[in-house]
């Protein structure tokens, strides 16, 4: 049996990048910085000395290649993992990621295995200049034929990428900016991996049950540890990934507490909070006692810094959500 | 080409009897593809087309012509080549497959495969930021990949000089650091030659090669398109004295190897060919459920639900 180890989300994510490399000589990566510099983040450190430069490769700034090209390498019969260095500047590679990483297996009818993974850090919080911190996984999960996984752990950081890079679909891998340092963890030593669309409980509760996924989880576990201080037993389930999506899981826990808040950090209209709340109309009407809330950011496109506080959702504004459907119960 | 060519034909007819959709005439591109299928080696290299392409491309497996008629009647088939076939997915999305091509050159080289990529697209597509992207990529890595324009002076009606300023479309291989090559792509013999060489420098670690071959669209952009309506009538006069297949027809007929007996009976198989394909593509069976499958390796717990939903008569 193998322990574990304190870490940030970053080494986790490093560390599974190591083991994946190491698991299978196909994994290659590509990315802006990501040999060299070891990445922006250092997500990529130490594996450009340990693979060589033939397997971690720093291309040239254009994000619409290095997704392209990475299709190119899945059809040659390896396993690319490439990275976007902020989830923002993958508008300028949408085309490659909608429409062709996306529809790769399907176009060829299987022929092809798209075995991609795209790696992007996202969400708000940490000042970074603009268009850096856009959280688009409702539109990725609108795309039909990716994944989107959203760790909010650093264990699940390493398991989830370990499960994202063995899947031959492709997969966004979106991780929270706020969490490379800000979320430590104990992380399974050794081979880790986390199935792809299983929801994890963070929280026990019995009276409604906060629903989130990436850095928001910790917000809702904060607020709900700071509730069961008044007594009131509020779940969190963090969906850690949006497709495929544990409905099954959602519908239990709504169906055990009948009330329900879900929390998203990217703007609300047409996002993937909306999703949620549609398949908890769809499976747990009659469970409902309240309306559910969804707390989000707003319709407006992701601000600048001295803004960045007032559009991602905080622990008050979940606090008051959670405060305003337990009174409308 | 003379196959290539009867085949359109066979398919412009099949296409206003709304038998099949919309489909680009290869009029005036036989050569640039036919001698580029002739020069580059079925069994390691590979062939990305745009979507013009596949009727010249019949060197590659006889099954490409079984695809192109399940693509063009709308079966989900029509992408499938079989593992034998190194023939990508036709490409409607311009210049996408720009990126795949130096990608999957480069993941030959990177696993020790001898063999090349070619890719197929066209003067509109050289506008693109994929074209850009990529062949900055392939120069940057040297990879094993040939850059095929054909150039045939017309993106739809948009002509070649509200595509670009630059004198030439070759030219700018100096930008991406290698060597750009411009051909008479109504010549075959010089297009397998420029294809042949590329190929010969890409396999020596030469890396890329941009190839302007530089044609006339003879037809239509496709089958919904009117060109009356924007190619002016004696360009198009004139380019047809430089057809292709006459050119190389003219020349064979000089050897002595070509003649209009010879012709009539390659028309006469192509054609049957074609019909043959045509009935074997509508009598391929389709399952109600098809629409799921190859979306993912398995079906997400909600399209599982959703496929279902469909066998079932469900909302």
């Amino acid at each position: 049996m193998t322990g574990t180890s304190e870490m940030n989300m970053l080494q986790a994510i490093n560390e599974a990048l190591h083991g994946e490399m190491a698991r299978d000589e196909r994994v290659v990566l590509l990315g802006e910085d990501i040999g060299h510099a070891g990445g922006v983040f250092r997500a990529t450190e130490g594996l450009f000395e340990k693979f060589g430069a033939a397997r971690v490769v720093d291309t040239p700034l254009a994000e619409g290649v290095i997704v392209g090209s990475a299709v190119g390498l899945a059809m040659a019969g390896l396993v690319p993992v490439a990275e976007i260095q902020f989830l923002g500047f993958s508008y300028q590679a949408m085309h490659q990621i909608a429409g062709q990483v996306a529809r790769l297996r399907y176009r060829s009818q299987g022929r092809f295995e798209p075995a991609i993974t795209i790696r992007a850090p996202f969400g708000g919080g940490v000042r970074t200049p603009e268009m850096h911190s856009d959280s688009l996984e409702g539109q990725l999960a609108n795309i039909p034929g990716l994944k989107v996984v959203t760790p909010a752990t650093a264990a699940d950081a390493k398991g989830l990428l370990a499960a994202a890079v063995r899947d031959s679909d492709p997969v966004m891998f979106l991780e929270p900016l706020r969490g490379y340092r800000g979320i430590r963890g104990e992380v399974p030593d050794g081979d880790h991996v986390v199935p792809l669309g299983s929801a994890r409980s963070a929280r026990e509760g019995d009276d409604l049950v906060i629903i989130a996924w990436s850095y928001q989880v910790e917000l809702a576990c904060r607020v709900a540890d700071s509730l069961a201080e008044e007594g009131l037993s509020v779940a969190v389930l963090d969906l850690r990934s949006l497709v495929p999506l544990d409905i099954e899981a959602i519908a239990e826990a709504v169906d055990r507490c009948g009330l329900a808040v879900v929390v998203e950090e990217a703007s609300p209209t047409g996002g993937f909070a909306g999703e949620v709340v549609a398949t908890i109309v769809e499976e747990c009407f009659w469970s409902l006692e309240a309306p559910v809330i969804r707390v989000s950011g707003f319709d407006v496109p992701y601000p600048v810094g001295m803004l960045e506080d007032t559009f991602v959702p905080d622990e008050a504004r979940i606090a008051a959500a959670v405060r305003r459907t337990l009174e409308t119960a | 080409m003379v196959e290539a060519r009867t085949q359109a034909a066979r398919l412009w007819n099949l296409q206003r009897q709304g038998q099949v959709g919309t489909l680009a005439p290869i009029d005036g591109h036989e050569a640039v593809v036919a001698a580029t299928a002739h020069a580059l080696d079925p069994t390691h290299d590979w062939i990305l087309p745009q979507y013009r392409e596949p009727l010249a491309l019949q060197r590659f497996g006889p099954e490409v012509l079984e695809q192109y008629m399940l693509y063009n009647i709308g079966h989900p088939d029509g992408s499938r080549f079989p593992p034998s076939v190194r023939v990508a997915p036709l490409q409607i999305s311009l210049a996408t497959q720009i990126p795949h091509a130096v990608g999957l050159a480069w993941g030959m080289t990177l696993q020790d495969e001898p063999g090349v990529t070619t890719v197929f697209f066209g003067d509109g597509s050289s506008s693109e930021g994929d074209f850009h992207e990529a062949a900055n990529l392939a120069g940057v890595l040297k990879a094993p990949v040939i850059l095929l324009c054909a150039n045939n002076q017309w993106a739809i009606s948009t002509p070649l000089h509200q595509q670009t300023a630059a004198e030439t479309l070759a030219d700018r291989a100096v930008g991406y650091g290698m060597p750009g090559v411009r051909i008479d792509g109504n010549d075959a013999a010089a297009v397998f030659d420029a294809v042949d060489e590329a190929r010969q420098r890409a396999l020596d670690g030469g890396g890329p090669t941009l190839i302007e071959a530089v044609v006339y669209r003879l037809g239509a952009h496709t089958t919904a398109d009117d060109p009356t309506r924007y190619v002016p009538a004696e360009d198009l006069e004139a380019a047809r004295r430089d057809d292709p297949i006459e050119r190389l027809a003219d020349h064979l007929v000089g050897l002595g190897l070509w003649d209009d007996e010879t012709r009539s009976a390659v028309e006469a198989e192509a054609m049957t060919r074609v019909d043959e394909a045509f009935e074997r593509a509508i009598a391929q069976p389709l399952a109600t459920d098809a629409i799921f499958d190859h979306c993912f390796a398995t079906d997400t717990p909600r399209m599982a639900r959703q496929r279902a939903a469909l066998l079932d008569g469900a909302p």
